[in-house]
């Protein structure tokens, strides 16, 4: 999972623009852009208040049932947390992006992601998160994060991810 | 794209014999089940100049993969020719073709006039009957077009054996896909329907899916990334321009559909996790909501009428497929067998609705009559989506992605009878197909 790191370094980085736009997934970014000077700027994992902390120790994803959007009580504690996360951290806002295992069709699936990312942050929103600093993008079955085709891989690309940034909300 | 318009000077007494006129064993009845290919000779095009004959063997060989290409005929080689082809005008030698059993026999001719455009003449013979079949006819065109002249001959030569409307004078946009599996690189990618003349209508900064086809082949409708959130665009096919046609804040837009009106867009919306379809006028940008249910509805596909629309929905708890009047209403669910269908798309004739089938953990691409009944599967693989149909309802080109890490998706395609199937040759992966209409 190191390259979630990676990704979440080099938002913090690069800041605002690259990260505000929720084109984007969950390794693509440059894997060679591990350097130590950025994990200064993001803060570190054992800072509460960095992203990496809310990434690594909270838990920035949720997995989901086959063709299902609800949340299992192991998904709610995860957000109960990332809930609590975002109250104290005032100044972050947040992507949700929704996303769905290869075993359906793209569109359908891109539904389906819009399902599970909403999901989340109706679940955020209830815990008290202004739903202003939450947006919700759907990837479908475009951008796994596991590869093989079968079930050990579709449970984790079944999954929405809250992906933290430093944009003001607008 | 321009560069491939082709000016059809003559056209010369265009098969004005109904086609149920025709005498003689030169026939194919398509609709038949296993038939066998019917043989034919294609010689080289013959020239009085060199650069004429090199267009001439070249045109030969794109008629010869025309037909070949569909399964119901085979290219006798060459090298089993009794006779030569040196004249156009001069008479054919039937006993020579009837020899080697070529039931059909095209001759052509090809020069290059004052402009540079070549002017292509050909005939086509049944030679059991001792007759032409049809009149002969000339083409003019610049040299860049050959391909769409000789696709123009093979169309003639299609429908006058088959009585079927034609279908090689025609395009397919799709996504060109390179990279690994989870991080894909996407881009619109159009090609005529062979998979020659490929060019690129986005980069790959962008996801991009589902391109379809107005109903003139004009402009291209379909979803990117490009804004961060997936949203419906239109692309000018012949400028690559292109404008985004929902962009309402907080909301997701994908599955755009022409109807055959050509101003009439039909997509799904996603708002509040609840995705439902709407009706765009494109021109002035306003929308109506067809659908109103908590449930998926997404798929949409016109009949070529332009009253009815059929697409995907899983109101029922899986995904199945419903036909509403175009302006919404009453659905009417025409899918009941076991598994899951989607991504339903009417036929150009009318008479059917392809779709995509889930079941027991394969994926199939299959047909049904209108109201459901006559279903029938025509392949079967890992992971199979997405029709598309060629411009005469007879063949059906869709998406096959192989499985595991290693995974890649092709365009394949397969006759409605689910006979022929084949890949369509791609420089890179390809996805998501749209077959454009025959072109003019």
């Amino acid at each position: 999972m190191t390259y979630l790191s990676k990704t979440l370094l080099l938002c913090a980085g690069l800041a605002l623009a690259a990260c505000s736009n929720p084109n984007r997934f969950d390794n693509a970014t440059g894997a060679d852009m591990n350097g130590s000077g950025m994990a200064g700027m993001a803060g570190s994992a054992s800072d509460p208040t960095s992203p990496l902390y809310f990434q690594q120790s909270i838990g920035d994803r949720v997995l989901f049932a086959v063709d299902q959007s609800t949340l299992s009580p192991t998904a709610q504690a995860t957000l109960d947390g990332q809930a609590q996360w975002l109250l104290t951290n005032t100044d972050y806002t947040a992507v949700i992006e929704g996303h769905a295992d290869e075993q359906g069709t793209r569109e359908y699936n891109l539904a389906l992601g819009a399902r599970r990312a909403n999901s989340v942050q109706e679940y955020l929103v209830s815990r008290g998160i202004a739903d202003n600093r939450l947006k919700v993008v759907s990837y479908g079955k475009e951008r796994p994060i596991e590869l093989c085709s079968d079930e050990a891989c579709y449970s984790k690309n079944r999954r929405a991810v809250t992906v933290i940034s430093v944009v003001p909300s607008s | 794209m321009m560069r491939y318009v082709l000016s059809l000077l003559t056209a010369l007494m265009l098969w004005s014999l109904p086609a149920n006129a025709q005498t003689g064993p030169l026939r194919i009845e398509i609709t038949e089940g296993v038939i066998e290919p019917l043989p034919f000779a294609a010689p080289d095009f013959v020239s009085d100049s060199a650069t004429g004959t090199e267009f001439g063997r070249r045109i030969a060989e794109v008629i010869a993969a025309d037909l070949t290409g569909t399964g119901l005929f085979r290219e006798i080689q060459p090298e089993a020719f009794i006779s030569r082809v040196t004249s156009f005008s001069s008479p054919v030698q039937y006993a020579d073709w009837k020899a080697i059993n070529a039931q059909a026999l095209v001759t052509g001719s090809v020069t290059v006039d004052a402009g540079g455009q070549l002017v292509v003449r050909f005939r086509l013979y049944d030679v059991f009957a001792g007759q032409e079949l049809g009149q002969g006819l000339q083409l003019v065109g610049t040299q860049d077009g050959w391909r769409r002249i000789a696709h123009k001959v093979a169309d003639q030569i299609y429908s006058r054996i088959t009585g079927e409307a034609p279908y090689f004078d025609s395009r397919v946009v799709y996504v060109a896909e390179t990279g690994p599996k989870d991080q894909r690189m996407k881009r619109l990618a159009i090609m005529d329907y062979d998979g020659a003349n490929v060019s690129y209508l986005t980069d790959s900064a962008s996801i991009v899916l589902a391109p379809r086809f107005s109903p003139d082949g004009s402009q291209v409708l379909y979803t990117s990334y490009e804004s961060g959130f997936p949203r419906i665009y239109v692309l000018q096919v012949g400028t690559a321009q292109r404008r985004v046609l929902e962009q309402q804040d907080g909301t997701m837009s994908f599955a755009p559909r022409f109807a055959p009106d050509g101003r009439t867009v039909v997509y799904s919306l996603s708002r509040g996790g609840n995705t439902d379809l709407y009706r765009m006028d494109i021109g002035t940008g306003a929308s109506t909501r067809l659908t109103s249910a908590p449930s998926i509805e997404t798929a949409p596909s016109f009949s070529p009428d332009g009253n009815r629309v059929v697409f995907e929905s899983d109101r029922s708890g899986s995904p199945q497929l419903y036909i509403m009047p175009a302006g919404g209403g009453e659905a009417q669910r025409i899918s009941f067998g076991q598994g899951r269908y989607g991504t339903p798309v009417w036929s150009p004739r009318g008479d059917l609705i392809a779709f995509t089938k889930q079941s027991k953990g394969r994926f199939h691409i299959g047909v049904m009559r209108t109201d459901g009944s006559e279903e029938r599967l025509l392949t079967a693989s890992f992971l199979d989506e997405g029709p598309t149909w060629s411009p005469n309802g007879r063949v059906i080109m869709f998406t096959r992605e192989t499985q595991g890490a290693q995974g890649s998706a092709s365009l394949y395609s397969v006759d409605i009878s689910g006979r022929n199937l084949r890949r369509v040759p791609t420089e890179t992966g390809g996805s998501d197909p749209s077959w454009s209409p025959l072109q003019d």
